[in-house]
């Protein structure tokens, strides 16, 4: 146990590697042990009564896959699809979902220290998806939590509006 | 060195555990209907014993203190100083009750010990020490433990018990510490040294152990050995003691040992993600043939045969795989079944009615989803046949029937679905009752002119349950409502047969497999929807003038005899509807929980299996959706969920 518990600490004090990825002008890091692949744009089916952030599904490889788009869960105007659009599939908690974003820009080190709060300005978004922001040479990453996009109030919200009496005597 | 972490094998202890005291549960069962077979006994002392090793092994020290008293119990059974009686059943079966609970209490990490444990704990051990039927029994058996001297013990392993992992020199030693030991050793059977098979045991021993220990001591270190080599344990008595013949453990291999040694090897435990992946992958095949298939006009003419060949090949062999695969995921029904000998049981007792249970077809095999969910129903049906439906000893003799009532469960294959059906011959359904209670809830005006199957219909009804059980009618309303939607939930279907007067049986309908469905596909504006064809009556065109409006804006149209409401499938999904005049697209007919409903959309595509996957395993469940496919050209079609859009349906109309 004791074993295990330092190699954990250690590991927490060597840099994380973040994926970035461009939204409009911005950029945001993605916790590169959460991301499972890159793809490009492709269709989605949409889902009936989804929340206009969620796009839809895709078929990954035999698993249905919601996707969202990072543009519209923070409130920003969806623009026109281009070949740089990339959907960055990332696995939270056992469950998979894809997430839109204009490009992918790096791959980048963050050591632990290097972390800074975010502070309540000079953002589009809502800190409440921030783990924090770091700067890269004169870059300024913004590091994503990336657990609350698909948040569970969120959700638990929607599902108490849809769920029938029935539906939560059978459940 | 860090010590191992038996954590890792608490999971495996739980289910091996459990496993026990299933087998332990049907043994005592059948011991409680006068089967009398030492196996039996034996399987009972062999689930309890290793429990005990276990949870000794694993720290659940509660557990292991339980099980030991148990044990000692079955010892004395096993040893033939106590009859098998049903005092000592019902106790075990208690047990057996208690030792499950502590089990999910220990893996929760709580203390096991709780306060019925205690109780049961103190009757098991008085019986134990020597209360009830102990005394006479003893002394028809065996001689008192005091007054043996010695053992003489012949012991012969059969030619493969070193290949069982067993030693009998490590045997002798755990001997040897019970007193002085003297062996001889017969090689008769010895063959020539060219003919010896190494792995093979050619020896037969007999032991003289000259210290008076107690025959379970002794029977102890041959437990692991038992049915695997010919033993006789006779005991040396000093005193003239009556003796009784040398009662010997099993001389021969048995039939019925035989019998649990194929079923223990012909079966895999396998973790259900794993198997959950490979169906994944194998729809994921069936999806690439389905697309390749369409290849066929844009390749060159002269390939074209070689195409067709191999693609041929390809889709039969991707059908078979997949029939494989998901073969592993079918279990027999016994695994259900196997809870009812005891509950019926139970029940008759406690009701003081005389039941015989009769199981057919218990290795009809089912989707293990299926089988999770089936059980509930099943008890719901067993609990109410028994309960209301067959009558008390008095009365089924006035009726001029037998006393004791049978229950059949019985499962069997039918077209391409699985049939359980639960029959009592019991006293019926009372019609009359039935179509007073239905009026006095407001549910019809009059029974007269309904036929027998529609009044039996009528239990299903929601406004059926509870108050119907303090009626003297049959009061198979009890929650029939509930049966009837956990069937549903399984793409299934509930019906019933009554004749009053001789019985009631339930015909439960499920599909094969819930993995594949077969499915009407449908365009709704520019998606793509799948509706199961199971629940599909008809589709029809509907000419403007067929549809009558109705106050608050809703619609109907006559569908035969009925007017059906109109549910626009572009409303409900809230997708871009291209057709909005109801004569350019197409009604589909469909039914759940027994009503109709018309899912309006805008053209019928196709009919086609659709490999189903969950919405919820990454996203969450969304009303009137059941579940998503992929299609052949890899897009995802999402499920329409019929049973809920009904439900919707009438939700909407509720409001």
């Amino acid at each position: 146990m004791n074993e295990q518990a330092s190699t954990a600490s250690a590991a927490s004090d060597e840099a994380a590697q973040y994926l970035t990825v461009n939204l409009g002008n911005e950029e945001y890091g993605v916790d590169i042990l959460a991301v499972r692949e890159i793809r490009g744009w492709t269709p989605v089916t949409r889902i009936p009564q989804a929340p206009s952030y969620v796009l839809g599904v895709l078929n990954l490889r035999g698993a249905i896959v919601p996707v969202l788009d990072l543009r519209l869960r923070f409130g920003l105007a969806r623009e026109e699809y281009t070949a740089t659009t990339v959907c960055v599939i990332v696995m939270v908690a056992g469950r998979q979902f894809g997430v839109v974003v204009d490009a992918v820009s790096d791959v980048v080190d963050v050591a632990p220290g290097a972390v800074r709060p975010v502070p309540d300005m000079g953002t589009t978004v809502d800190t409440e998806y921030l783990k924090g922001l770091t700067s890269v040479g004169e870059r300024m990453v913004l590091l994503l939590d990336v657990d609350r996009l698909l948040q569970p109030q969120d959700a638990q919200m929607l599902e108490a509006a849809l769920a029938s009496p029935e539906v939560k005597a059978v459940a | 060195m860090s010590k191992v972490d038996l954590a890792q094998f608490h999971k495996a202890f739980h289910e091996e555990s459990l496993d026990g005291l299933d087998a332990m549960e049907q043994a005592l069962l059948a011991l409680d209907e006068g089967a009398d077979d030492p196996e039996l006994i034996n399987v009972v002392f062999r689930a309890a014993h290793s429990i005990k090793g276990g949870a000794a092994t694993f720290g659940f020290t509660d557990v292991a203190a339980f099980t030991h008293v148990a044990e000692n119990l079955m010892e004395e059974v096993r040893s033939g100083r106590r009859p098998m009686e049903k005092a000592v059943v019902e106790l075990l079966l208690r047990s057996g009750d208690t030792v499950r609970d502590m089990l999910a209490l220990s893996m929760a990490g709580k203390s096991a010990a709780t306060a019925d444990s205690q109780v049961l704990l103190a009757e098991l051990s008085a019986m134990v020490s020597g209360g009830t039927a102990a005394a006479p029994a003893a002394a028809k058996v065996a001689a008192p433990a005091e007054a043996i001297e010695g053992w003489d013990i012949a012991f012969r392993p059969f030619d493969y018990l070193l290949k069982t992992g067993n030693d009998p020199a490590r045997m002798f030693r755990e001997l040897g510490a019970l007193g002085p030991l003297r062996v001889e050793c017969d090689a008769g059977k010895l063959p020539a040294l060219a003919d010896m098979d190494a792995s093979s045991s050619y020896l037969g021993w007999t032991l003289h152990l000259d210290a008076g220990a107690k025959r379970a001591a002794v029977e102890g270190v041959f437990d692991w050995v038992d049915g695997d080599c010919d033993l006789s344990l006779t005991p040396r008595v000093a005193a003239p003691v009556p003796v009784a013949a040398a009662p010997t453990a099993p001389s021969a291999p048995r039939a019925v040992r035989d019998v649990t040694a194929n079923s223990e090897s012909s079966s895999v435990r396998v973790g259900i993600e794993k198997i959950d992946t490979l169906i994944n992958l194998v729809g994921e095949l069936v999806i690439t043939q389905s697309m390749l298939s369409q290849f066929h006009d844009g390749v060159d003419a002269s390939q074209l045969e070689m195409l067709r060949h191999g693609l041929a090949q390809l889709s039969r062999h991707t059908r078979e795989l997949q029939e494989s695969v998901m073969s592993i995921r079918m279990l027999p029904i016994s695994t259900v079944f196997n809870r009812f000998p005891r509950l019926v049981r139970d029940l008759a007792q406690k009701l003081d009615k005389k039941v015989v249970l009769d199981l057919r077809g218990e290795t009809t095999e089912l989707d293990k989803t299926v089988l999770e969910k089936i059980g509930d129903p099943l008890v719901h049906l067993v609990r109410n046949a028994i309960d209301h439906g067959l009558e008390g000893p008095a009365r089924r003799l006035a009726a001029g029937k037998s006393d004791t009532g049978t229950l059949r469960m019985e499962a069997f294959h039918r077209g391409g679905s699985i049939v359980v059906e639960v029959a009592d011959d019991g006293a019926g359904l009372n019609r009359d009752a039935i179509v007073a209670k239905a009026v006095q809830r407001g549910i019809i005006t009059s029974g007269d002119g309904m036929s027998d199957e529609a009044v039996a219909e009528l239990i299903f009804e929601a406004g059926f349950s509870t108050a119907a059980a303090t009626t003297d009618l049959s009061g198979r309303g009890v929650g029939m409502d509930v049966v009837r939607r956990n069937v549903m939930d399984l793409g299934g279907t509930v019906g019933i047969r009554s004749t009053q007067g001789s019985g009631t049986t339930f015909t439960i309908t499920l599909p094969l497999t819930l993995a594949i469905i077969d499915g009407l596909t449908a365009a709704v504006g520019e998606e793509t929807y799948i509706v199961p064809l199971v629940s599909i009556v008809e589709s029809v065109q509907v000419k403007p003038d067929a549809i009558r409006s109705v106050a608050g804006g809703g619609e109907l149209f006559r569908f035969r005899d009925h007017w059906l409401p109109i549910v626009r499938l572009f409303d409900v999904f809230g997708c871009d509807g291209r057709r909005l005049a109801i004569d350019e697209g197409i009604v589909i007919v469909v039914e759940g929980e027994g009503t109709r409903i018309g899912l309006f959309v805008d053209e019928l595509i196709g009919q086609q299996q659709a490999v189903v996957k969950s919405l919820e395993a990454n996203y969450r469940r969304v009303a009137g959706i059941s579940g998503a496919t992929i299609l052949a050209d890899g897009s995802v079609a999402l499920i329409a969920d019929v049973t809920g859009l009904v439900r919707m349906q009438g939700r909407k109309k509720a409001a």
